[in-house]
């Protein structure tokens, strides 16, 4: 049996050792992937970003265990952690399991930390990747936790099928709500820490962000096109309220993607951005392979003595 | 692929740009049985990253099969374990049995923390590489998972 094969079976040393390899991009582990490939498609992934301290990782605690239900053998959940690499010693301190104690040792949950080693963006750069290797060796769901993320890391929307925000009480007011970024990617707004004072004014100032987009919707938009109205879902990671009820939401938004055709839509976004993606990286490699590296070192020094523009530079080098 | 012909400042646009990335040692950091005091194994989690090194910390009072299961997963280079309760020879063994179980007898597991003589050489006996005792210098803690962790 081949790695790949013995991990599509269900070996979690094969899969957690597949990681590794398409991680650090070894050939090996890359042509696993190629093989798995055509079993992918399957889960449902799910992303869950926010802020920094707005209880990510214990709310992602609660909801696999929602989302697996009771203990079985089977793959239900894989969790992909990703935390920020340091950009001064290229170490990382991957911290996310310490409020997952509770999936540590179930035999249908699988969690895995990731570092974004230098990715910008929120993930990590084989976020990709993983996520397609644990749903091709057949978990029902991906959860991709990002690192926490402030108003421009929305590389999760185009990665997932449902994005959601967590926010919590006391990070910002109602001229943040409006503010473009993260809060436009949410498919599911989830306002944690219910438990504290000024829960329900966020939660509040959110719904009036969101009544705000409708309003303006509807006065380009003729006829009510069934379109997916994101909901607002207060939880407290910390006692267990509402995650059910966010699970709800997160199946409801799995169902409006495959009836409303906007399923397609993204499956077609997602693969286009990967193809994208490795075609700038092998362009990049044909060049690097066939350009001078005199003529390189010629041009940047010229750059760095201001006698030529960075864009002249590059004009020169394809000339 | 031939990075030696080319200049410094292409080899790092390239690793910016796009793969292969360099493999990282990856360690676990573990904190099982009852006690409370995290401060050593913090302190040992910060220095194998300010090495460079992708430190998973599983935060305290884990079992040894909660242990087991996140070396698993994470596909760890290196297990180090800190104790201060005492229970180091009821904790070790099992934890070792689990990762052989699961196929990772090869994974070294270091100690750290209060563990009297005659213990530390039995738990030598069954498989730890090393045991670090308070006043440990970190240095030597990072050569020594350098040494033995070697990832493929």
């Amino acid at each position: 049996m081949t790695l790949a094969e013995k991990a599509a079976a269900g070996d979690r040393l094969s899969i957690a050792r597949l990681l590794t390899m398409i991680e650090s991009a070894t050939s090996e582990g890359l042509d696993a992937l190629d093989e798995l490939y055509p079993r992918s498609g399957k889960a449902h992934i799910i992303g869950i970003t926010g802020p920094s301290g707005s209880g990510k990782s214990t709310l992602v605690n609660r909801l696999a265990l929602a989302l697996a239900g009771e203990s079985s053998t089977e793959r239900k959940v894989a969790i992909i952690a990703v935390d920020p690499t340091s950009p001064f010693s290229g170490g990382a301190l991957l911290g996310d399991r310490v409020r997952m104690r509770d999936l540590a040792d179930r035999p249908d949950i699988f969690i895995r930390s990731m570092a974004t080693r230098g990715a910008l963006g929120g993930l990590a750069r084989a976020t990709c990747e993983t996520a397609l290797l644990m749903d091709a060796v057949g978990f029902q769901y991906v959860l991709i936790e990002t690192v926490g993320a402030g108003q421009s890391e929305v590389d999760i929307a185009r990665l997932a099928h449902t994005t959601v925000v967590i926010e919590a009480p006391g990070l910002g007011d109602d001229v943040q709500a409006g503010k473009a970024g993260i809060l436009e990617i949410a498919d599911i707004l989830v306002v944690n820490k219910s438990d504290k004072t000024g829960a329900d004014a966020a939660a509040h100032s959110l719904a009036v962000m969101l009544e705000i987009g409708e309003d303006l919707r509807k006065e380009t938009e003729k006829a009510d096109t069934g379109h997916w109205k994101t909901p607002i879902v207060m939880t407290s990671a910390l006692n267990g309220e509402g995650v059910s009820a966010l699970a709800d939401a997160i199946r409801e938004h799995h169902a409006y993607l495959a009836e409303s055709g906007e399923g397609e839509k993204r499956s077609q976004t997602r693969a286009e951005d990967m193809l994208d993606r490795l075609i700038r990286e092998r362009l990049f490699e044909t060049w690097q392979e066939q350009s001078d590296p005199g003529q390189y070192q010629q041009v940047k020094t010229e750059v760095i003595q201001r006698q030529l523009s960075p864009r002249k530079a590059v004009n020169l080098l394809f000339s | 692929m031939n990075f030696q012909l080319r200049p410094k400042g292409i080899i790092f646009i390239k690793q910016d740009i796009c793969e292969p990335m360099d493999r990282k040692i990856r360690v676990l950091i573990a904190k099982p049985g009852l006690d409370g005091h995290d401060r050593g194994a913090k302190v040992i989690a910060r220095a194998l990253r300010d090495a460079g090194m992708e430190v998973i910390y599983t935060g305290l009072r884990q079992t040894p099969e909660m242990i087991a299961g996140a070396a698993l997963q994470e596909d760890v280079d290196a297990v180090g374990l800190s104790i201060l309760s005492g229970a180091h020879m009821t904790l070790v063994p099992r934890l070792l049995d689990l990762m052989k179980a699961n196929g990772q007898d090869a994974t070294p597991v270091f100690v750290g923390g209060i563990i009297p003589d005659e213990d530390a050489a039995s738990l030598a006996a069954l498989g730890v590489k090393a045991i670090y005792g308070p006043g440990t210098p970190t240095t030597r803690v990072i050569e020594d998972v350098k040494k033995f962790a070697n990832p493929v």
